[in-house]
């Protein structure tokens, strides 16, 4: 008797797709001079055409946003509240809904839209929602100030989570907002403007404006924003500090990362298996805090490899829309040629590779869970952030090398430890170089804890009390 | 004791020569977290099993049942009508397979086997004083080679939870070998009642000193104690018979016991095996489930597949 999965695939019937989508400006989707077709990366199938912003354009979405920031940000927080309470209720709503078209945009699993980013995403609305009429403990002082206009550009690894970080804590802080979503992941910000009408937010709260690289820099370089939230990559990040500097435009970047995933000798050996697992083959390792290094304590790296090995050929691969997928769609060809680039950099510089045996489909972008071993600092995959399925393994001796290892890196996003050790982890962690550090687990958020990087992983807390400070001033005494 | 579990306990002749060295050894497990293994529990009990996953399922699940009555109040009566249940457990539908053994007290294992001539069920006989397990060595014995007279084909066996408690596992370990000599050619199935246990670091040590000891199957639960069999539980067991076979010793079998009462939760149990140990344990010979209600849930389920109707409890056998 046999017993293999059978297709389980989720339906696509609860989402009803516009053939094009306008720009949201003012609480009205308005029609862009130009479009640009948006499609499912696992499949290649074109979705919709999506407008492309103008400066012009942008400049109407930061004026209606300065227009509306004088009442919202008047509105006693407890009318705010009531807003986001709203829509964050909207959202649970319409959790399938949303995770749906955020699988076919994105070509994530619909389990991890459907387990992980909608129930965050709602929970960032909670959080701030309640946050509102209680700033006056946010950490700055009795009646903090918010700061104006904010300009947001988000990434296409998380379109909708991302999303509720920067908008959730801006609107909870009284200020509106221009945001534009990714280029290849529109779908679900636009999804979250109609929610935004639905919930009668006051139009010009929120503003949304689609468009690649070039709207992204006429939102920094708009003279009338008074903040810019980036999460993105570095590269961009770098530009961005660069544009805002001499401005009185406050910053908060969340850019790259190269996080080791620690392991002693000492381990839970199951779970840090697990954890190596989720910690980079997650979201197909598209996240910025990926455990895209792991430090494998020498004594037992041959018993952790064969073990992750094993459990490797247990990920699912392919269609995203299938609630048993693992591991889904490389987000865009673009992204895909990167990751092989550098996986083959990886073996042109000596590392040895192995994939997990899985079929990939035919259509679409894929690239199959990867481990490089024999992995030196010196090798490009041991530096530069892949964002793909790609992990590679160093091992170390010691506790101290251990960290120096963690920490050679250009970035500080974050950092997991496996031990069963209490003072162990305690020590590890205040020396390690990071943001975010996870003990026995890895790839856990909360609406309530802080995040964000040291170094060139940025700078600026998201999520929590901290997440507000970008977005408030001390009252002028 | 037989030739390939003679050849686990010489393998770790050093780590069960005192009670010191033994525990050295099964304190030096790795251990595990408890959160992590819950989570992935719970992950894989988010598995979609549908169309001809579900019916595949349903069917190796029915084969892997012990359809159990464990009471003092059981009678040759209602032996008989589960030794027919067994053997037919829809009478309306000859293609439904047969459960893979009744699992009775030992003064009933006669009437068992009696009812099953001719078939290919297993008599399994609970014994050492189950469930408590608390009596002397030599009553547990006698009540083991009793229910092996009688002709059980397979023992289920308590551990002494009060030693492994007290840290004397070189005595639970000894009492598991003698056991296992007086079951013969029985299959030794060691319940654990992890519920008493209480840790998972505890369940992992108990299955490290079962598998030595000589064990042919692996057992959470009596099913008279609460929590009986969680999935996370078995996931922790089944992550030892892994790590003991990639050691070079035999394959052990599973038996999650107590608490399964729905074809999910069943189906789910087949979802941790499949991707812990893979599908060559996906088979009556080395994966158990010991329950009794659940069966008429599989049945329901089984005939909705087929027909789109769901019939309900009216039109299975209660027994």
């Amino acid at each position: 008797m046999s017993f293999e999965y059978a297709p389980a695939p989720e339906s696509t019937s609860i989402v009803k797709l516009k053939p094009t989508y306008g720009l949201f400006i003012n609480g009205v989707f308005v029609d862009g001079e130009k479009n640009f077709s948006t499609i499912n990366p696992a499949t290649e199938a074109h979705l919709a055409h999506i407008a492309e912003a103008s400066e012009a354009d942008v400049d109407r979405a930061v004026r209606a946003a300065r227009v509306a920031f004088g009442s919202w940000s008047k509105m006693r927080g407890s009318d705010r509240a009531k807003y986001l309470y709203r829509i964050a209720r909207i959202i649970q709503e319409r959790s399938r809904e949303l995770a749906v078209l955020e699988s076919m945009n994105n070509g994530k699993p619909i389990r991890e839209s459907r387990d992980v980013d909608l129930p965050l995403v709602a929970a960032h609305f909670f959080h701030y929602a309640g946050w509102a009429d209680k700033l006056d403990y946010a950490g700055l002082g009795e009646n903090p100030q918010p700061l104006g206009v904010a300009g947001q550009i988000i990434p296409w690894n998380f379109p909708l989570l991302m999303l509720a970080w920067k908008i959730a804590p801006a609107l909870a802080a009284g200020n509106t907002v221009v945001l534009k979503p990714a280029e290849t992941t529109p779908l679900t910000a636009l999804l979250f403007a109609e929610i935004c009408q639905q919930a009668d937010l006051p139009a010009g709260v929120v503003n949304i404006v689609t468009g690649a690289g070039e709207t992204g820099r006429a939102l920094v370089n708009h003279p009338d924003i008074n903040k810019v939230a980036f999460t993105g990559s570095t590269e961009v990040g770098r530009y961005i500090a660069q544009a805002v500097a001499g401005t009185n435009k406050k910053v908060t970047l969340e850019l790259g990362g190269k996080a080791a995933n620690i392991v002693f000798d000492d381990a839970a050996i199951d779970q840090a298996i697990e954890g190596i697992v989720n910690g980079i083959f997650f979201n197909q390792g598209h996240v910025c805090c990926a455990g895209s290094r792991l430090l494998v304590q020498e004594s037992i790296a041959e018993t952790v490899l064969g073990l992750l090995y094993e459990r490797m050929k247990n990920l699912r691969v392919g269609d995203p829309m299938d609630k048993n997928t693992d591991v889904g769609a490389i987000n865009s060809a673009a992204q895909l040629a990167k990751i092989r680039e550098l996986s083959d950099a990886g073996e042109a510089e000596g590392a040895d590779r192995w994939s997990a045996p899985c079929t990939l489909p035919e259509k679409g972008f894929w690239f199959p869970p990867t481990v490089f071993t024999n992995v030196s600092q010196v090798h490009r995959i041991a530096r530069e952030e892949v964002f793909g399925p790609v992990l590679s393994v160093l091992t170390f001796r010691t506790p101290d090398e251990a960290v120096e290892k963690a920490n050679n890196s250009p970035y500080g996003l974050s950092a997991g430890i496996w031990t069963e050790k209490g003072s162990r982890i305690l020590e590890m962690s205040s020396r390690l170089r990071a943001g975010v550090i996870w003990a026995n687990t890895f790839n856990k958020f909360d609406a309530t804890s802080p995040f964000g990087g040291y170094k060139e992983s940025g700078y600026g807390r998201e999520g929590g009390r901290q997440g507000l400070e970008p977005y408030l001033k001390a009252a002028s005494k | 004791m037989g030739l390939t579990s003679q050849a686990a306990a010489s393998t770790f002749a050093d780590e069960t020569r005192t009670n010191a060295s033994l525990t050295k050894f099964l304190h030096g497990l790795p251990g595990v977290d408890q959160v992590g293994a819950d989570e992935r529990a719970a992950m894989l009990s988010t598995r979609s099993i549908k169309t001809s996953a579900k019916a595949e399922g349903i069917d190796l699940a029915i084969s892997m049942i012990d359809l159990t009555t464990l009471e003092g109040m059981d009678t040759a009566g209602k032996i008989k009508t589960l030794c027919a249940k067994a053997q037919r457990p829809d009478p309306f539908d000859p293609t439904t397979p047969s459960v893979a053994a009744v699992c009775v007290y030992g003064d009933k294992v006669a009437q068992a086997k009696s009812y099953l001539t001719g078939t290919s069920i297993q008599v399994a006989a609970v014994a050492t004083a189950f469930p408590s397990g608390r009596a002397s060595r030599a009553v547990k014995l006698l009540d083991t080679s009793d229910a092996v007279a009688q002709g059980a084909d397979e023992i289920d066996m308590v551990i002494d939870r009060g030693a492994f408690l007290e840290g004397r596992y070189l005595d639970v370990f000894e009492e598991i070998q003698e056991v296992k000599v007086a079951c013969k050619s029985a299959h030794l199935k060691v319940i654990f009642e992890t519920g008493e246990l209480r840790t998972y670091d505890n369940v992992r040590r108990a299955s490290w000193l079962a598998m030595i000891a000589g064990a042919d199957f692996i057992k959470t639960s009596t099913g008279k104690v609460a929590p009986a069999a969680t999935l996370p539980v078995t996931l922790v067991m089944l992550q030892a018979i892994r790590d003991f076979h990639n050691a070079g010793q035999r394959k052990i079998g599973m038996k999650p016991a107590g608490g399964i009462r729905t074809t999910k939760d069943a189906l789910r149990y087949l979802v941790l095996v499949k991707e812990t140990l893979g599908d060559a344990w996906l088979t009556p010979d080395l994966f158990r489930l010991g329950a009794s209600s659940v069966l008429n849930d599989l049945l329901m389920q089984r005939k909705k597949l087929q027909t789109g109707a769901y019939s309900g409890p009216d039109y299975v056998t209660v027994d």
